[in-house]
């Protein structure tokens, strides 16, 4: 078991700074997913962890050891690359084998390994085929079992899904899940995909340009964002926003805006909030409840069969809503409809920091 | 088919147009071909276009064997042996040379990567006349000249920018992803290069080898001068067969010469037309 130290970390492509001071811990054993929007430094992150990237100041320890100048194969990890990056001379176990050859590992402990990589993933009947004649999932198979055959303290992922289409995708995932569940090793994984981060990670680390916004278990990220992106990057259909203005007075706070007035009285204050502020409201598409006794009247400008749940688009004064509807719909395209908000589930936001309240 | 198939007046242009220059350029490997078979007393007759009437083979005998080659007369033969002695070494180590130059620039960045590749382009524009001199003092102050391992070092240095051009456009076309697995797998510089890019550049190295081979071959200069009297090769032996004059001027001889001298390049444009142009394609394109 190995754990992961970044400090003060430093990252610099020329005069662009990349990543800026940033501190991370990733415990040992755990699943941990770097999830956030392209160009936010996530993968240079990762990167940097696996030594191909230089590091300009801070320093990175894996497993105890200070590993900011070592070289990537003396790191203890494995790495998966989104192309797969598979050799494309060799055949699969040649590609399963080829960082133990390096290595100088005794043949029958080769043997051993890639048979045990190739029984775990499924990869036995394909040892002797070449890369070009296997399919994306079972590429990306291969490139997983090329980390799992170092026995490495900490396998590094980069989006290694996203080149996979969705039904594959998902199966892959739980793949991953059970591996990791099996192997108890530490995983970092990088995304931008939040269901992948959701149901593959011990804790989310949301980021945006360079910087660590919040960390948490993956249910603590979705319900109680520490500000406006990350809120607003979870979710799908994304989190509904209203702007509004807080009144405090007498133990009650009651958040208003436009025709409609909440009792957040409720709400779990971080501080004592004062009143008159700006503030804004988020509530979760599915804690936005279409009711015929509902406190507010909006009307219905799209509906978004899914399947399993409808997704209803409405217009509140100008403000477009989102509502979650499992079920039978009883609702039509521009009728009226009235709904209500699950109070305890709501985020009121500080308008100009941006930050939970 | 409904369809007929019509031939318009434009095609017929087209097709006239492509036939007459096809004839006119092979007109020259005809006449040769044909004077080459004739003995003297047919060519004297004058009619170059004129089919042998008596066939004879004893003049491609005389050139391959016994045509003066200066003072010695043993035909051609001595040089077509010192040309492929010059080729086989000034293909191997060019290429070697090129992918390993165009693997560390495209994959082992430093600072000066890109500065060196500038300045190795450039060198491609210096004509290689203006480095003849120095270079022979070079070669003589380093007992080098006049041997085959001097014309051997002066082929490698010249061709070392389009070798490197030609492997670096390739090589980074090969995802950096595959070198960082490579990396983190734990090969070294040499282990990457020998175990994973050389085996994955059998293309290039085609292309490289075609292009490395005719040119090489094709040299006259560069032989000329640092061969030496020992080692010239097949194209300066074939210019000192034609203007070697004793007496009557043997042109079908000559020509025979010429068609032994030019038969590998040609072998090779024929064989491999396709490769050729896409080594000119990779090498124009991208750079």
């Amino acid at each position: 078991m190995t754990n992961v130290e970044v400090s003060n970390l430093c990252i610099r492509f020329g005069s662009n700074e990349v990543i800026k001071d940033l501190n991370l811990e990733v415990h040992a054993g755990e699943f941990l997913v770097l999830l956030g929007p392209s160009g936010c430094g996530k993968s240079t992150l990762l990167h940097s962890i696996a030594g191909l990237i230089d590091v300009a100041a801070g320093s990175i320890r894996i497993g105890g050891k200070d590993m900011t100048w070592a070289e990537p194969t003396d790191r203890n990890i494995g790495m998966v690359f989104q192309s797969y990056a598979l050799y494309p001379t060799m055949s699969v176990e040649g590609n399963l084998s080829f960082g133990l050859r390096v290595n100088g590992t005794p043949k029958s402990e080769i043997q051993r390994r890639v048979l045990r990589a190739a029984d775990m993933l499924q990869l036995t009947p394909l040892l002797r085929r070449k890369p070009s004649q296997l399919s994306g999932g079972q590429r990306q198979r291969v490139a997983i079992g090329r980390a799992l055959v170092r026995e490495a303290g900490v396998f590094l992922f980069d989006e290694p899904l996203s080149n996979l289409d969705a039904k594959l995708r998902g199966e892959l995932r739980r793949e991953l899940k059970l591996l990791h569940k099996n192997l108890g090793s530490t995983m970092v994984y990088v995304t931008h995909d939040q269901v992948e981060a959701m149901t593959l990670a011990t804790r989310i680390v949301v980021m945006r340009s360079g910087n660590i916004q919040q960390i948490g278990a993956p249910a603590d990220v979705y319900e109680r964002p520490e500000n406006l992106f990350v809120a607003g990057f979870l979710g799908s259909p994304g989190m509904n926003f209203l702007d509004g203005k807080l009144t405090i007075s007498a133990g009650s706070a009651i958040f208003s805006a436009l025709n409609m007035s909440l009792d957040v009285g409720a709400y779990d204050f971080r501080g004592p909030a004062a009143t008159g502020q700006d503030v804004i409201l988020g509530v979760r598409p599915e804690n936005l409840m279409l009711q015929h006794d509902g406190a507010w009247e909006a009307k219905v400008s799209l509906i978004e069969p899914m399947g399993n749940h409808h997704v209803v688009w409405l217009d509140f004064g100008g403000t477009s809503l989102s509502s979650i509807v499992s079920g039978a719909l009883s609702v039509a395209v521009d009728q009226n409809v009235r709904f209500s908000v699950d109070v305890s589930r709501i985020t009121l936001f500080n308008r100009t920091t941006e930050q939970r309240l | 088919m409904n369809r007929k198939k019509r031939i318009g007046p434009a095609r017929w242009g087209i097709y006239a147009f492509l036939i007459v220059s096809a004839l006119f350029f092979m007109m020259p490997l005809y006449i040769m071909l044909v004077t080459s078979f004739k003995p003297m007393e047919e060519i004297r007759l004058g009619n170059i276009f004129a089919w042998p009437v008596s066939f004879t083979v004893e003049p491609w005998v005389t050139a391959w064997t016994s045509a003066c080659t200066g003072v010695a007369c043993e035909g051609i033969r001595g040089g077509f042996w010192n040309s492929v002695w010059i080729v086989v070494p000034s293909t191997i180590l060019p290429i070697l040379l090129g992918a390993l130059n165009g693997y560390a620039l495209s994959f082992w960045k430093s600072r000066a990567a890109d500065i060196l590749f500038s300045i190795l382009m450039v060198g491609a524009f210096v004509p290689a006349q203006v480095m003849m001199f120095p270079l022979v003092r070079i070669l003589a102050t380093l007992g080098l000249f006049s041997s085959l391992p001097g014309i051997v070092a002066i082929h490698t240095i010249f061709s070392m920018p389009v070798m490197t051009l030609l492997f670096r456009n390739y090589y980074q076309s090969i995802p950096q992803e595959l070198f960082n697995a490579a990396r983190i797998d734990g090969g070294g510089f040499v282990r990457i290069f020998l175990q994973l890019m050389l085996p994955l550049s059998t293309p290039i190295i085609i292309v490289a080898a075609i292009m490395q081979v005719t040119g090489v071959w094709n040299d006259y200069v560069l032989g000329l001068v640092f061969a030496g009297r020992d080692n010239l090769p097949m194209t300066v032996q074939l210019n000192n067969v034609i203007n070697t004059t004793t007496g009557t001027r043997l042109y079908n001889v000559n020509m025979a010469a010429t068609i032994f001298t030019s038969l590998v390049p040609l072998t090779i444009y024929f064989v491999s037309g396709r490769w050729f142009v896409r080594g000119i394609a990779a090498g124009a394109v991208k750079g």
